[in-house]
């Protein structure tokens, strides 16, 4: 069977539902931000994939850039809001933070 | 079966093997490094799909700068000498169901749709068409991403400092 645009989207979905697993199913935060990383890269092949079939010329591989960029940027922040809950906490497990206040 | 469609199964199923085992193993460095296989494979993947600068994209800042970051997050927050490594996971019966069930559901859909394929041949190189729409149509978006990074990386340092 020939490869196209059918395989990368089952490969694509694929990769998005393991990363929803992984954030539902995690405690650990850094964890949870690994699915977000694997559901973003999912939306990428998705991006790409439609780019190379469909008939845009490249705008996909530009949004995919794009991505890539609100990634690395909320990577950052979400890494500094780790280590500020660690810092409160002394844990990074999402299902015992419940407090907003001392 | 040509040697393109041997490379495609070869490379996705490096990416769902890896991100399976990123998903479902208890250590948390290990799960790091699965990532990294995972970025490497969809990596691969998009080669296969004529988009080079993408995949070197990918490989910088998700390899060299997002994994990196994680991985320093893991060392930071972790007792990394203690056995304190392992991470929990919650209802994962409920979510393996949820989750199955979305798969499912998408998937019928993605094989039930005729998808329109136009006869596009694979372009040469995607770098001077990508750089001359970066700097024309969408030089508004560029530059405001540029904007977005500076203030997320002076908000992370700020916010990481206190």
């Amino acid at each position: 069977m020939e490869v196209t645009l059918t395989h990368f989207l089952i490969v694509s979905t694929l990769l998005f539902s393991l990363g929803i697993y992984g954030i539902v199913t995690r405690k650990n935060a850094i964890m949870v931000l690994m699915g977000i990383e694997l559901i973003l890269n999912a939306s990428n092949i998705n991006f790409i994939a439609f780019s190379r079939f469909g008939n845009f010329g490249l705008q996909g591989q530009l949004f995919a850039l794009f991505v890539i960029v609100l990634a690395a940027a909320e990577a950052a922040i979400a890494l500094a809001i780790v280590l500020n809950v660690y810092k409160t906490f002394v844990n990074v497990n999402v299902d015992e933070i419940d407090e907003l206040r001392d | 079966m040509n040697v393109y469609d041997l490379i495609f199964y070869l490379f996705a199923a490096l990416t769902l093997l890896s991100a399976f085992f990123v998903v479902t193993t208890r250590n948390i460095v290990r799960a790091a490094f699965f990532l990294l296989f995972t970025f490497f494979g969809v990596a691969g993947i998009y080669v296969l799909l004529g988009a080079d600068f993408v995949a070197i994209v990918q490989l910088i800042v998700y390899v060299g700068g997002i994994l990196i970051l994680l991985i320093f997050g893991v060392m930071i927050t972790n007792k990394i000498t203690s056995v304190d490594i392992k991470a929990g996971t919650i209802q994962t019966l409920p979510a393996a169901i949820g989750v199955g069930l979305f798969t499912g559901i998408i998937g019928a859909v993605i094989l039930n749709t005729d998808w329109f394929i136009a006869n596009s041949e694979m372009p040469e190189s995607t770098l001077s068409t990508l750089g001359k729409m970066l700097l024309n149509e969408y030089v508004l978006v560029f530059e405001l991403l540029g904007i977005l990074l500076l203030v997320a990386l002076i908000g992370a340092a700020s916010m990481a400092r206190k």
